[in-house]
């Protein structure tokens, strides 16, 4: 293991070893894949999975979470995507090809995909 | 996948009380579940040190949501893994319910123990796995030493943590950075660096938790106050009880030294460091600055006159700065988020957080970190979630066994180092025992007595003999032959004990004593003049009778007494014969009418003869 010599180098060391610890600190972002029974029917797994190595291979800072049904099954694999400050914006039928350029327009260029969109919801709509 | 990535991490609490309430099988039925279902590749298990929710464990947290399971045995992993991890939903029977309202409270953030916790001190404990170094640099670990040592000279560390107003964290409180100062200046070469994690109060675990949760914190704080003392060796003396919490520290030693963050050339600098693992034997006295110090050099366990103090004279004669494990913990966070950050926390004399391993009649049992100066109500209601069982609180000890304890009318008290004083008790290193209504403070006081007289070391002899005095006169009241002369006897050998003893273990034994007589002294007088412990808990002063109005005659009392007292036959007003009686209790734990009375200072009139039931008349 390489000796650390200076604060510089282990602030760098910090930056690597962050990910570790990823998940229990807020991010502001958080990728919400819908993994009822229908989802997962859907493929949602796949889905997630396709959203993960996009997130890992363009360094990209935000939680992966899975919740359950909300009841649209036919639009399933659904994904949320939820910004801090931003209202929640939902996709449907969202499958691995589509991962890259998901991410791509709406975490990196700030875009939402209008027509994959199937829904928005303000903070306020789900009542916090 | 080649390297896995994870969008969860499960942090399963494996500190002493988890582990001891079964963590270990939840972690291995965790493990095996996760391989099963394919999800290892995502989801990652980490071990971690002590959330403080103890009476709640095994505790788990599943992160990013937060959610939060209370007492999960190894066969609700199966459903935690389906349900939370697998379809994002919470499993409600295993989540954290509150008493009063019965609401379910499913984020670790919502939960009313912690809400008024102010974690400083224990930041890391419970979040990062204190086996991986990693871990502690991502929360900014060692960034405090790499500051001190390339961006202050040794006096600016001292100085920043005297305007800290960090006090020493073992109980006496006294200026922690003017302690380093006094080492510092102090003539001889070389010096040295002693943690005091002897940590031997019955009920206290607030030092084992924070190394076994924490460990690389300690060490933080230890390898700069040697560099601003000037010492390049550090000891922790831990008692050997603590096997986990010493396995921790190992781990964490041999990290920080292949990463150079301890050892030789610490950062590179002409710093070295090395820490040093003593194991003690579990004596309490060793927790005694000299007696530890005696004990590390391979002497008996015995304290010595003060001065010289340690800072002038300590491990092998050379100047030592010895602190408790809290004291140096806080001190990373002091240097990084500076002194006026940490002065601003808690009470205006008594700047930073107290931790608590709070214990006893309190509901929600577990290790408490809060701000100084907040009430002990706030902390044994609002944290503790009030007495256990709806008894009605009597009093609460602070300190351990050398501290003291204070009544419902000091509830209010605010809790620092001088208020605690004033009010007779102590900071202590953080015990607190609560007890309700049915505790006797008499035997209460005994217990905490017999405890501090059987670790005397006896090398002085008002501890020695006075501890011992004291316990036979208590003992004398609690069997119901004491007098008022002696509870005079027994203020004389305290004030005594308190001005003769060679250490603080003899001058503090008559503390929990004192003040229980300062505030329940109408307890003691029962005993001695009436006959009557009021709280029913003192053997040879309760009897036990069959109410003989409400006895059924069923005979069950009979057939379980251990030692045949009870006469009666079918549908005959049993009755206790009181010359034989034991009074063990079991009588009043069988009754399924609820017809045994248990009373102390008082006669109940019963039938001399046997009679059928229903014909009893006085």
């Amino acid at each position: 293991m390489p000796k650390v010599k200076s604060l510089d180098e282990l602030r760098k060391l910090r930056d690597q070893v962050k990910d570790d610890i990823s998940t229990r600190i807020e991010t502001g972002t958080t990728i919400i894949v819908g993994m009822g029974t229908c989802g997962i029917a859907a493929g949602a797994r796949e889905t997630m999975h396709a959203i993960m190595q996009e997130l890992e291979s363009r360094q990209i800072n935000a939680h992966v979470r899975t919740v359950g049904c909300i009841g649209m099954c036919s639009r399933e694999p659904l994904v949320d995507i939820e910004q801090a400050g931003k209202p929640r914006v939902t996709y449907g039928n969202v499958y691995p090809d589509m991962v890259p350029r998901l991410i791509e327009e709406h975490l990196k260029n700030g875009h939402v995909v209008d027509e994959w969109v199937v829904g928005r919801k303000t903070t306020d709509d789900i009542g916090l | 996948m080649s390297e896995p990535i994870y969008r969860a991490d499960v942090l399963v609490c494996a500190g002493t009380s988890c582990e001891s309430s079964g963590a270990r099988s939840v972690l291995a039925a965790l493990t095996e579940e996760l391989a099963k279902t394919g999800l290892d590749q995502e989801v990652r298990i980490i071990e971690t040190g002590c959330r403080g929710f103890c009476s709640m464990g095994p505790v788990m947290i599943i992160y990013p949501e937060g959610v939060f399971y209370c007492q999960v045995k190894a066969d609700d992993v199966p459903e935690i893994v389906e349900e939370t991890l697998l379809k994002g939903r919470i499993v409600q029977r295993l989540v954290f319910t509150e008493t009063e309202s019965q609401m379910t409270v499913p984020y670790y953030e919502d939960i009313p123990f912690y809400q008024k916790q102010q974690r400083v001190t224990l930041h890391n404990c419970g979040v990062i796995d204190p086996t991986n170094i990693d871990e502690y640099i991502a929360r900014g670990g060692y960034e405090a030493l790499g500051k001190a040592l390339g961006e202050m000279s040794p006096q600016q560390v001292i100085d920043e943590v005297k305007t800290s107003g960090l006090r020493g964290r073992g109980g006496a409180g006294f200026l922690t950075g003017l302690k380093w100062e006094f080492t510092a200046k102090a003539a001889g070469n070389p010096k040295y660096v002693v943690c005091n994690a002897d940590e031997g109060d019955p009920g206290a675990f607030m030092d084992r938790s924070l190394i076994e949760g924490d460990p690389h914190t300690l060490l933080e704080g230890m390898a700069i106050c040697g560099y601003a003392v000037g010492a390049s060796d550090g000891y922790v003396y831990c008692r050997a009880e603590y096997p986990l919490a010493i396995k921790h520290l190992k781990i964490a030693i041999e990290q920080a030294e292949a990463y150079g963050l301890l050892g030789d050339n610490v950062f590179g600098t002409d710093f070295s460091f090395h820490v040093h693992i003593k194991e003690g034997a579990g004596a309490f006295v060793c927790g005694e600055e000299t007696a530890l110090l005696a004990s590390i050099e391979g002497r008996r366990g015995e304290p010595r006159p003060r001065p010289p103090f340690p800072a002038v004279s300590g491990l092998w004669a050379k100047p030592t700065n010895l602190n408790n494990v809290k004291s140096y913990a806080n001190v990373p966070q002091i240097i990084l988020r500076g002194a006026e950050w940490f002065s601003k926390i808690g009470a205006e004399r008594s700047p930073g957080t107290a931790i608590f391993a709070l214990t006893g009649k309190v509901l929600h049992t577990g290790l408490i970190e809060v701000p100084m100066g907040i009430t002990l109500r706030e902390i044994i209601y609002d944290i503790g979630g009030g007495v256990e069982g709806g008894k009605k609180f009597k009093a609460v000890q602070t300190g351990g066994p050398l501290g003291g304890c204070l009544p419902e009318e000091q509830l209010d008290l605010k809790v620092d180092f001088d208020s605690l004083r004033q009010a007779g008790a102590v900071m202590g290193s953080g015990g607190m025992i609560v007890v309700d209504e049915d505790t006797c403070m008499v035997e209460f006081s005994k217990y905490f007595l017999t405890f501090a007289t059987a670790e005397s070391c006896g090398k002085c002899v008002p501890c020695r003999m006075g501890g011992r005095r004291m316990l036979e006169l208590l003992t004398k009241i609690t069997e119901g032959k004491g007098t008022l002369e002696d509870i005079d006897e027994i203020e004389s050998i305290a004030a005594g004990m308190a001005a003769g003893s060679l250490c603080s273990l003899g001058q503090l034994t008559p503390g929990p004593i004192l003040s229980t007589l300062r505030y329940f002294r109408d307890e003691f007088v029962a005993h001695v003049t009436e006959g009557r412990c009021p709280a029913k808990q003192c053997t040879a002063l309760v009897q036990y009778y069959v109410n003989p109005e409400t006895c059924k005659g069923c005979g069950i009392c009979a057939r379980n007494c251990p030692v045949n007292v009870i006469e009666g036959g079918r549908r005959q007003i049993h009755i206790i014969n009181q010359d034989g009686c034991i009074k063990c209790g079991t009588c009043l734990e069988v009754c399924p009418f609820d017809s045994i009375l248990k009373v102390s200072g008082e006669t109940v009139e019963v039938p001399t003869e046997l009679i059928p039931i229903g014909t009893w008349a006085k």
